[in-house]
């Protein structure tokens, strides 16, 4: 999922003059040069979208030899299940809670190497390789890492007199899931914020440097609005990383059996779905979420994009 | 020149066009990994040079899951493979839908070749079969779950390997006593409760199981007995009896592997991976059943069968045919039971491999053949509801809740009793 973040300002009051528009000879041609995007968006978004919805009001046995219509079943179905409210409210704390940690981290790190002058570079390869490393790598890292006969840190944890049971225990699994996600994720938001505090222009520091002596200061006043664009797009991206590019992660550290063990709501999809071949639930399921994002989606740019500054 | 060598080009490719047309080709998907996957290629060789009109190639679509859903969506848009593998608690949603497959049997005759049920084992006869005893999946990977017992913690502990759940509680201290978890389990859903079903002869469903009707079946699950097997359960792990590692296999088994504990419900199949794995030498016994319950009926088939899809050329199903009556031969029976652990599933496959003194060798090997010809019982031959694989993520999510102190034993199977029944009724609804 790509989001790209339009530099949107407000309208200006009387309209552009026609100074430097691109005629075409004729209206078909800008939409030709668009085609193939819009083919490829219509193929693998849209349709599948309209095939989620409807199959979400049907119920099909899995051969598809006939589906009767049920109208909102599925969704009441699904609604009203102790089980998906809980992956729910799970999916939402996951979502804040890596999102928060990874993108903290993420600054805190890049502030530090910003500052690093000897040997920089080598500080900065070893934090954006982890980047390198595919999800369910990364699921596998860590599911050895928390292995409750062998892990290093189920080791780490005994020595302070926590047992740790990933697999077993629902908040000790809650621990190994948060850490890898937000180990995974680190990387990325720490290249983001690197970049946009490498582009705070010199004479602006130095200005700030004369105003205030206090280093947090600086960075509040000075710093942080600046790197403002590059928090927002970084945040959505978070949340979507949280959402949905976990489920390898996941899929990996449950090992194929969820039991009572923390998933997120795609994974949930994927579960009744293509383990359970409850395609009718599933459909439902997904159109939650595909609401649930959309709604997010406007939420982010209506509310918080009004305060970030485009310079 | 130029002329002799087109000719010639011309006569190979002829040539190499008629071999191929001569061949029917077909496919099988399944979801075998590793070894067992290896075999898999192994038979399909052995089949392709026994004959020579049909080519089959196997396909490995991952794990049991990801092979039945690969499967059904291949169905769905047409291009689905002659021959898929389906694992037992997938096999109701197959067999349910009608028209998607070609029983197994008319398979068989339609290429010529006879079939015979007797000649299977009494414990494969009816899972993948229709209530009339119709074979509508081949059996193919055949397991049951057995008693794993480290010999050397027995031997330890002065006492004897249990046969009967009471004598574990009679035995399980002084293993404990002697450095030793006395139990551990590797699968839940297969060995406490469809297997305690089983070897108890519990009824399991309504609907003679769900065998008569998938319209009205519900699943029996929070009845006295089963609540009592899961106290103890819950005892025993209270008491360092039983030690339980969630809902993942090898975790389960990890502690056997180590000689750390005495006792492992396992596979039968598993004993191949055993015998490299296990530090500690072991023997196997039955999968122990509750003398105040009943006397230790046969286990229920585990593992997989092959289901023949239809819409399919009359050539091919006729190649589907010869490749099952192939499986059924004893030589071929043989080579699988013993390249992998699972067992024969056919009386002539295990009188030769008997009479080749394989077991005197390999004792172990015999325990799970055995446990599925002891006399069967009313309720012990097979159940079938749909949606099982949802139901046993159910289970294993409510098992985990028993052992971490979150729910009773009375609890979780209250709740599995009711999300279960909420699936069959989805289910019944879905394929009516």
């Amino acid at each position: 999922m790509s989001v790209s973040i339009p530099a949107r300002r407000r309208a200006p009051a009387p309209p552009a003059p026609p100074a430097k528009r691109v005629q075409f000879d004729r209206p078909v041609t800008p939409w030709l040069f668009v085609l193939p995007q819009l083919v490829v968006v219509a193929v693998f978004f849209y349709w599948p979208s309209v095939q989620a919805v409807q199959s979400s009001f049907y119920l099909e046995d899995p051969f598809g030899f006939g589906a009767s219509f049920v109208g909102l079943d599925n969704y009441r179905d699904t609604l009203a299940a102790p089980e998906y409210r809980m992956i729910a409210a799970f999916t939402a704390f996951f979502a804040a809670v890596v999102t928060a940690l990874a993108l903290g981290l993420g600054l805190l790190f890049a502030v530090k190497a910003d500052k690093v002058i000897r040997g920089a570079s080598a500080y900065k390869t070893a934090l954006i390789s982890v980047y390198a490393i595919a999800p369910p790598v990364v699921g596998l890292v860590g599911m050895m890492m928390f292995d409750m006969h062998i892990g290093p840190f189920t080791e780490l944890a005994a020595l302070f007199g926590w047992q740790m049971q990933v697999g077993i225990n629902y908040w000790d699994t809650v621990v190994a899931l948060v850490t890898v996600a937000v180990w995974k994720q680190i990387p990325y938001n720490f290249i983001f914020f690197l970049s946009g505090l490498q582009s705070v222009p010199a004479s602006v520091r130095e200005a700030a440097l004369i105003d205030a002596r206090s280093g947090w200061r600086r960075f509040r006043d000075v710093t942080a609005p600046l790197l403002a664009p590059t928090a927002f797009f970084l945040l959505i991206i978070n949340v979507t990383y949280a959402l949905f590019d976990t489920f390898g992660i996941i899929d990996v550290m449950v090992k194929d059996k969820p039991a009572n063990n923390p998933i997120t709501l795609v994974y949930k999809v994927y579960l009744d779905g293509f383990k359970g071949n409850d395609i009718g639930g599933s459909a439902a399921q997904s159109v939650i979420l595909m609401a649930v994002v959309a709604a997010l989606t406007v939420a982010q740019f209506r509310f918080l994009e009004r305060r970030v500054h485009y310079g | 020149m130029f002329f002799k060598t087109t000719t010639l080009a011309a006569t190979a490719l002829a040539l190499t066009a008629t071999t191929a047309l001569a061949q029917t080709e077909i496919s099988w998907w399944h979801g075998m990994g590793g070894r067992n996957g290896e075999v898999i290629n192994e038979i399909a060789t052995k089949f392709n040079e026994a004959q020579s009109e049909c080519h089959l190639t196997p396909l490995s679509k991952g794990t049991y899951e990801e092979a039945l859903a690969s499967g059904i969506a291949a169905f769905r848009s047409g291009e689905q493979p002659n021959i898929l593998q389906v694992f037992d608690a997938g096999a109701a949603t197959i067999i349910a839908a009608k028209g998607a497959t070609i029983p197994a049997e008319d398979m068989i005759t339609g290429a010529g070749k006879p079939f015979e049920r007797d000649a299977f084992i009494p414990g494969v006869r009816n899972f993948y079969a229709d209530r009339d005893g119709k074979f509508i999946g081949m059996p193919f990977n055949s397991s049951a779950p057995i008693l794993y017992i480290n010999t050397e913690a027995f031997a330890k502990a002065g006492v004897e390997p249990p046969k009967t759940w009471e004598e574990f509680e009679a035995v399980a201290p002084k293993l404990k006593e002697a450095g030793y978890l006395p139990l551990t389990a590797s699968q839940l859903t297969w060995q406490f409760v469809e297997n305690f079903k089983s070897r108890n002869n519990q009824q399991f469903a309504t609907n003679e199981n769900g065998y008569a009707a998938t319209e009205g079946t519900e699943i029996l699950v929070n009845d006295d007995a089963t609540v009592m097997m899961f106290d103890h359960l819950k005892d025993w792990a209270d008491k360092g009896w039983y030690g339980f590692y969630g809902a993942g296999w090898a975790d389960n088994q990890k502690p056997f592997e180590e000689g750390k504990a005495a006792l492992a419900v396992g596979s039968s199949g598993s004993f191949g991976g055993l015998q490299k794995t296990a530090t500690a030498p072991f023997s196997a016994e039955f999968l122990p059943y509750w003398a105040a319950l009943g006397q230790g009926t046969q286990s229920f088939i585990g593992g997989a069968a092959l289901f023949a899809f239809s819409g399919k050329p009359e050539a091919e199903n006729k190649c589907t045919g010869e490749f099952f009556s192939f499986l059924t031969q004893p030589e071929v029976q043989k080579f699988y039971h013993q390249a992998t652990g699972y067992v024969p599933i056919t009386t002539a496959a295990y009188e030769l491999a008997k009479s080749e003194g394989y077991y005197e060798k390999t004792p172990v090997a015999e325990v799970g053949i055995q446990q599925l010809m002891l006399p069967g019982g009313e309720w012990s031959k097979g159940y079938r509801m749909g949606f099982y694989p949802q139901i046993r993520t159910v289970m294993e999510r409510e098992f985990n809740r028993i052992f971490s102190g979150e729910v009773t034993p009375k609890q979780a199977l209250d709740t599995i009793q009711s999300e279960g029944d909420a699936l069959l009724a989805k289910f019944a609804k879905t394929a009516g």
